[in-house]
């Protein structure tokens, strides 16, 4: 080591390798209090009985065992009614991304406006979820609203209205939700499809290719970014439904339309008393769910890592 | 370009389309004109029946005056201004830090703890809910303004994270290299060269994250109660139990509430869509 090293200081020294760390710290802090942390708390607090306020009570697993019927008890039907309507708001808001795909195909003009539409178009995904939920209530109002209105000119009528009705309130639901969430997958494509490769696309009309053809071959395979991010998006609103269900219809009629965020919530922090344990179990069982996702995306964002390298 | 190009089509098909666009987009927007029809009616309307058809009487004024001048909305407003500012600063502040130290530096870990980043955030909101709560309460937090903006710029540093370090990732490296050559301190480096290139990521992070804030509600249920600290997503269902059934001044209350992140996105368009990608569609 040179003097002139010496005299410098540890940190000097040292600058390259402390520095990232020191830049680190405080988001490390942050989201260590705020999400790590916590993720393991919950995962503790499951296997308590716990009202939130006194001590808590080791119970074991008997809180998943009530949760899941293991043993001699039924399956908790509160929470069967909810991880199915979770899966069909899985199923379901899949159709935002060919749907965002259809309309971004229809905007990608070059007309005079085009693009006060595009903006217009993606609107719904600006306002909150909870406004959303709100309009699409009074859409869906019994006998009144626009919609019993429309489907009245067709002789069809809905018992209770859209909401009112436990056979249709969760899909009703999940269409208000696919209204914000379309205008999100089309504008992930529409900035997808300005990237995509003219001279390709002029080398494949050459070839005689269009339409249908063109797109699946030649249009989607450039997209595939635009989609991955779409299906990322969807995929985590899909499981995060809560605003819509707790604005429209509160998990209500006869509670059919009860997704696990929202049971969650309810069990933990409702008026029939804090049952923070249980909906702890709740909780661990949504994120074990999500988490196969988490997994899958991170993978892929992996291998995309390695490629860019 | 795909789909072709309208104006290569015949002419029929042009005027079809040029046709055929305001139409879609009525439709479109028809929950939401529904309610912009019903923000500007009267309350007899209502009472008989007259939900859908033209408003007998042009009330905005009266109706909007009362949202503004006889209700908790203002308060709520400046609670949500107050919550989602702080938020965005300080989330973008944190994950600019973050950022610069994962996508500039090589060390051990690097990629674990910008995974942990990215997977953070995309838990569900529930299984951090009792905890938080309690941390909250227990910091003396709770049903505060403060409250929220910690746990929300905690976070959404996740997100704000993964963008930031993919753009300065995208960064000329030379660049920095060539500062370092010249013997200026690292944390001068990420002040006078770094953080000027990042301005289009710093402008997209805060339009979507002021956009993302604005609109929660979940957080703003589980941490707040009153008109105290409650922002206007929550404060909305508050209005809306003052005003039951009074149907013409919910949506007042809701385009009022709407607006703020509206006017951001029109404003800010081109950032906003840029945060929106993430980036990755370029």
């Amino acid at each position: 080591m040179s003097s002139a090293d010496t005299n410098r200081s540890w940190y000097k020294r040292n600058e390259i390798a402390i520095t990232p760390w020191l830049f680190l710290l405080p988001a490390m802090l942050f989201f260590a209090v705020y999400v790590i942390i916590p993720i393991g708390q919950s995962f503790w607090i499951s296997l308590h009985e716990w009202d939130g306020l006194g001590d808590k009570t080791w119970v074991g697993t008997a809180n998943y065992e009530r949760l899941l019927g293991i043993g001699d008890q039924n399956i908790d039907r509160k929470f069967e009614v909810s991880f199915w309507n979770n899966l069909r708001w899985l199923v379901l808001y899949l159709l935002a991304i060919p749907a965002g795909l259809f309309i971004a195909l229809f905007l990608n003009q070059t007309v005079t406006g085009i693009r006060l539409y595009k903006s217009l178009f993606f609107f719904p995904f600006v306002i909150s979820q909870v406004v959303v939920g709100l309009v699409f209530s009074w859409f869906y109002l019994p006998n009144d609203g626009l919609f019993d209105v429309i489907i009245g000119w067709f002789g069809l009528d809905i018992r209770g209205g859209v909401l009112g009705n436990p056979n249709t309130a969760t899909y009703g639901i999940i269409a208000a939700g696919l209204w914000p969430q379309t205008a999100y997958c089309m504008i992930l494509y529409l900035t997808g499809l300005n990237a995509v490769d003219p001279e390709q696309v002029e080398a494949a009309r050459l070839d005689g290719a269009k339409g249908r053809k063109m797109l699946w071959y030649v249009i989607l395979p450039q997209l595939k970014p635009a989609t991955f991010i779409a299906f990322v998006v969807t995929i985590i609103g899909a499981l995060r439904s809560f605003d819509l269900i707790s604005v429209m219809t509160n998990g209500g009629p006869f509670g059919s339309t009860r997704v696990l965020s929202f049971y969650m919530f309810e069990e933990s922090l409702s008026e029939f008393g804090f049952r923070m344990g249980y909906g702890a179990a709740i909780a661990v069982v949504l994120f074990f769910i999500m988490l196969g996702f988490i997994v899958y995306f991170l993978w892929s964002m992996y291998q995309d890592d390695k490629g860019a390298r | 370009m795909f789909p072709t190009p309208i104006q290569k089509r015949p002419r029929s098909a042009q005027i079809t389309y040029q046709a055929f666009l305001p139409v879609a987009l009525i439709v479109w927007l028809l929950p939401l004109l529904a309610v912009a029809l019903f923000s500007i009616k009267p309350d007899a309307d209502f009472t008989n029946g007259n939900y859908w058809g033209v408003p007998s009487s042009f009330e905005a004024f009266t109706n909007y005056g009362k949202v503004f001048f006889e209700s908790n909305m203002p308060r709520y407003l400046l609670n949500s201004l107050f919550i989602t500012i702080p938020t965005v600063i300080g989330a973008v502040a944190l994950s600019c830090m973050a950022g610069f130290a994962l996508g500039v530096y090589k060390f051990k870990g690097n990629l674990l703890i910008f995974f942990i980043f990215i997977a953070g955030n995309f838990v569900p909101f529930q299984i951090l809910m009792v905890p938080v709560r309690d941390l909250t309460v227990s910091m003396n937090l709770y049903d505060t303004k403060l409250g929220l903006v910690l746990f929300h710029v905690a976070f959404q540093t996740g997100f704000c994270t993964l963008f930031m370090r993919n753009f300065i990732r995208a960064l000329p490296f030379p660049l920095i290299e060539a500062a370092r050559v010249e013997g200026v301190a690292e944390w001068r480096i990420f002040l006078y060269v770094v953080l000027p290139l990042m301005k289009p990521a710093l402008a997209a992070l805060a339009v979507l994250i002021f956009t993302f804030i604005w609109n929660d509600y979940f957080w703003a249920v589980v941490l707040t109660q009153g008109p105290d600290a409650q922002p206007v997503t929550a404060g909305i269902t508050e209005f809306n139990s003052q005003f039951r059934a009074a149907y013409h001044l919910m949506s007042a209350g809701s385009i009022v509430a709407a607006l703020p992140p509206v006017a951001m996105f029109f404003l800010m368009q081109k950032h906003f869509i840029a945060g929106l990608t993430l980036g990755a569609v370029k």
